[in-house]
């Protein structure tokens, strides 16, 4: 029988401090930023968050896994490149690996 | 629009069950944190014992970005009586923010336009987290497929940040200090020190522009 919910005190307390963490990124732009341009040097470095933030998180599954992860996060990309919806390029990239993994490996 | 948010939230939900998480902790996290990014990364993170003030401080990096959003929202929500508009901030999120600045670019952003667009988007996120989690549980073991499922999903988010060689240059960085990082450093910390490398070339590499456009301060495109 699967549960409905854990009741792990951790788990709520990482939840709920996540919770305020993202709240303040979006309150404290309302509150501290009346009115202020952010431009210049500043907004390159926010601009590049994401990108940057996300490539640091699948480092390890494309990188350091196995080539044929390797490979398979290559034509994901080249997917991604040609602006396929989402879910189409991530129907390849997993397509891909596992006929990688299945007739290649 | 709103349906864009519902295959995402299943796929969160389902990766989330993979880890142990119930319907009502996947809704849990989906209602009060409610950030599509810093979520794959947290479940991404999952492990006891769990690394709670690290999830916390990656959720706050990741989601800086809202910073800026906010920051340009702000400017144009001025009619709306101030005891709202913090909580307007809660459902702001990067379609939300990209729908209401386009409005903005031709009129007066209304209190209705932006409860219509951002609105609905916060239940559907956290109502099919749950029903992802409930597949997700009767499916078994995602685990396996999960970590390139994710994989592929943000290499899709991450052309869509794409601007050219200097975007190149940030991932490139990224990807080599969180490799080393990985090797290094105990833990889940190779995130924030990957991600805060890129941010570091992004800001050297950057050039003032010689002539300033009328060009909106921040441009559409997260995902």
């Amino acid at each position: 029988m699967s549960q409905l919910f854990t009741f792990h005190w951790q788990w709520m307390l990482a939840i709920l401090g996540m919770g305020v963490a993202t709240y303040a990124t979006r309150l404290s732009g309302l509150l501290l930023m009346r009115g202020v341009v952010v431009k210049g040097r500043a907004k390159a470095a926010l601009d590049a968050l994401p990108p940057s933030v996300l490539m640091a998180v699948i480092t390890p599954t494309i990188l350091m896994t196995g080539w044929a992860e390797t490979v398979a996060g290559v034509i994901t990309a080249i997917a991604a490149i040609l602006r396929l919806p989402l879910l189409a390029t991530m129907v390849i990239g997993m397509g891909s690996l596992w006929l990688l993994k299945t007739f290649a490996g | 629009m709103f349906l864009a948010y519902v295959p995402l939230a299943m796929l969160w939900g389902a990766l989330a069950a993979a880890k142990g998480f119930a319907p009502l902790d996947a809704l849990a996290m989906s209602f009060f944190v409610y950030a599509g990014a810093s979520q794959f990364i947290a479940v991404d993170m999952w492990k006891e014992p769990l690394p709670i003030l690290l999830l916390i401080l990656t959720a706050f990096i990741v989601n800086l970005r809202h910073f800026l959003m906010a920051a340009s929202i702000s400017r144009h929500i001025t009619s709306v009586p101030k005891w709202m508009q913090p909580l307007l901030m809660y459902i702001l999120t990067d379609e939300a923010w990209a729908l209401a600045e386009r409005r903005a670019l031709s009129g007066p952003l209304s209190l209705g336009f932006y409860l219509g667009v951002a609105g609905p988007l916060w239940p559907i996120w956290f109502l099919f987290s749950a029903l992802g989690a409930v597949i997700g549980q009767a499916m078994g073991n995602l685990a396996a497929l999960g970590d390139f499922a994710l994989a592929a999903m943000f290499i899709t988010i991450i052309a869509g940040f794409w601007k050219g060689s200097r975007t190149g240059a940030v991932i490139g960085v990224s990807a080599l200090v969180a490799l080393l990082a990985r090797f290094y450093v105990p833990g889940r910390w190779y995130i924030l020190l990957g991600g805060l490398a890129g941010v570091a070339i992004a800001a050297l590499l950057h050039v003032e522009e010689e002539v300033q456009g009328p060009v909106d301060t921040i441009e559409a495109g997260t995902p």
